[in-house]
């Protein structure tokens, strides 16, 4: 079958996958805890410490201005990737970061409302810092169900997002099964109810075409990391005009207009929330990352990554496993599964012997892998890089762990 | 680090199950990987007349505890008091990555709880090894 992009070329921009890993070549399939990075961004953070290093928004001089232009720009192309303006775009550390800012900034915008409502499915991202404001300011916090077949369940929604739901936060993609969900309903929803919405958007933005506007979310987050960027760059959107109403998040230099030894002003959007000095060759990076998946196409690498979905779940089946996907119509690239009679680390470690990364455990999900029963799973996750060899490298390697563990298929 | 005695002692472990009379047991949970793991001593005169183990977890967690079940009868508790890390390598005698010293030491802990568990009960007792 012919796939929108043609994977094998693209590989070879990504350097590291020039090297070996015991003496194999490498099938990195953990996209969703990292991506590996191309060349362009590896050029383009290389080029800002080589040619344009300075403090931003600081100096009078040329190369100041050089790099506060090119960090500003990377506000405007992220944005314009997502659908939103330049100064609705923060720079954080990571998703992580994001929510963080949110669980801090967002409670005084709640007004009497006293109810958190997160999914079953989130990552412990989108789940702790919610269950702590919850236990700090006395909040209730709720959970919409996910059925049988690891789908959100639709009506438990509709009937726990009332007049009380100060906001939903969910996850647009699950890291650990996959499931896309329906964050356009559930916005819905929250918006007749007036209540607030915040997306995780970690696991969809590098995989998927992603547009604030048509999502109707307040609030979306994801990492760069995760999308061929740089580690410790994040990003969150918010609408302008929440983000004008909430209190800073950290604050300090770069953050203020003006201050007195007892007083201080805050500074314009996104300034406001980027408190000190930021990743500046971060940014450039991550904006060097966007323009690469710009030029390859998001509708192209969600294609591609969903050609390598049906693929694998219809090999996986021929193996004595359990998988754990809601199935390629509402799900994304991410598979989990346990093999038989073998811990999901076991196949992680074995898999490394054959030069293949994937993940084993909880995927940061301990609440969902206790609701299933199970300790972990073993994860699959695409990237745009992968390829049809890489899937028939994964089932050659189970082939040879069912060998060695003595499992019956 | 999946050679084959490891692979023969988690398909046929040694001394698992529990016993009728233990006088000392003691359980373990890692909850990063989900590894879960009881160990049953029978002790007359200060000596392990008997063992058993039991729970759940990878390949290496398994085998270390069926391998370590395999040299305590005869021993005195303080004698497993002493037994250390080194001594857990050294049964398995296999290179173990960094990510995996973990499962293989849960049977050294699930062990010096249940030998230090009578004597003291309470202040060894709930350590969670995350
Ligand atoms: C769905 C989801 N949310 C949040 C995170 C946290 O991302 P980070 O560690 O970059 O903050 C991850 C990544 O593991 C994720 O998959």
């Amino acid at each position: 079958m012919l796939s929108a992009i043609n994977p094998s070329a693209l590989k070879k921009q990504f350097p590291i996958f020039k090297r070996k890993i015991h003496g194999k070549s490498l099938t990195y399939l953990d996209n969703a805890a990292t991506t590996q990075k191309p060349q362009a961004v590896i050029d383009t953070i290389t080029d800002y410490y080589t040619n344009h290093n300075a403090n931003i928004h600081r100096g009078v001089y040329q190369l100041s201005q050089e790099a506060t232009g090119l960090y500003e720009a990377a506000h405007a192309t992220i944005g314009r990737f997502i659908g939103a303006s330049a100064d609705e775009i923060i720079f954080t550390r990571n998703t992580t970061e994001s929510i963080n800012l949110l669980a801090h900034s967002l409670p005084p915008l709640f007004g009497k409302r006293n109810e958190l409502l997160l999914t079953e499915l989130e990552h412990h991202a989108n789940l702790v810092p919610w269950q702590q404001l919850a236990k700090r300011a006395g909040m209730q916090l709720k959970f919409i169900r996910m059925n049988s077949d690891f789908t959100l369940d639709l009506a438990d929604a509709e009937k726990k997002i009332t007049s009380k739901t100060a906001l939903v936060a969910l996850c647009h993609v699950s890291n650990a099964l996959g499931t896309i969900n329906p964050v356009q309903k559930i916005t819905q929803l929250a918006k007749a109810k007036g209540a607030l919405t915040v997306v995780d958007a970690a696991q969809s933005v590098p995989h998927m075409p992603v547009d604030v506007k048509r999502l109707g979310c307040d609030f979306l987050a994801f990492s760069g990391h995760k999308m061929y960027g740089s580690t410790g760059i994040g990003v969150l959107y918010g609408r302008k005009e929440l983000l004008e109403r909430m209190p800073p998040y950290m604050t300090g230099g770069d953050m203020i207009k003006r201050v007195s030894y007892h007083d201080a002003e805050w500074n314009d959007l996104p300034m406001k929330f980027e408190a000190g000095t930021p990743h500046i060759s971060g940014a450039i990076g991550l904006a060097a990352a966007v323009s690469y998946l710009q030029k390859i196409g998001m509708e192209n690498i969600r294609k591609h990554e969903e050609h390598l979905t049906a693929l694998a779940l219809e090999q996986l089946k021929k193996f004595s496993v359990t998988i754990y996907h809601p199935g390629i119509n509402h799900g994304a690239g991410i598979i989990s599964f346990n093999l038989r009679g073998v811990h999901a680390h076991d196949v992680a470690s074995l898999m490394d012997d054959h030069g293949i990364c994937i993940r084993g455990g909880h995927h940061c999900a301990m609440p969902l892998m206790k609701k299933l029963g199970i300790p972990g799973t073993a994860r699959i996750s695409f990237g745009l890089y992968n390829t049809e060899q890489d899937v028939a490298a994964v089932m050659i390697a189970l082939q040879s762990i069912i060998k060695k563990f003595g499992v019956k298929v | 680090m999946y050679r084959e005695h490891i692979l023969s002692h988690y398909k046929e472990p040694q001394h698992f199950g529990s016993l009728q009379h233990a006088t000392h047991h003691a359980h373990s949970f890692n909850p990063l990987c989900g590894d879960d793991l009881t160990m049953e001593l029978l002790v007359k005169k200060q000596q392990v007349e008997d063992v058993r183990f039991s729970g759940k977890g990878c390949a290496i967690s398994m085998a270390a505890a069926s391998m370590l079940t395999e040299i305590v009868v005869g021993k005195t508790i303080d004698q497993l008091k002493k037994l250390t890390k080194d001594d857990i390598f050294k049964l398995l005698d296999i290179p173990l990555s960094p990510g995996r010293i973990k499962c293989a030491l849960l049977c050294l802990e699930t062990l010096h709880k249940a030998a230090y568990g009578e004597q003291s009960k309470g202040d060894k007792g709930e350590h969670h090894d995350v």
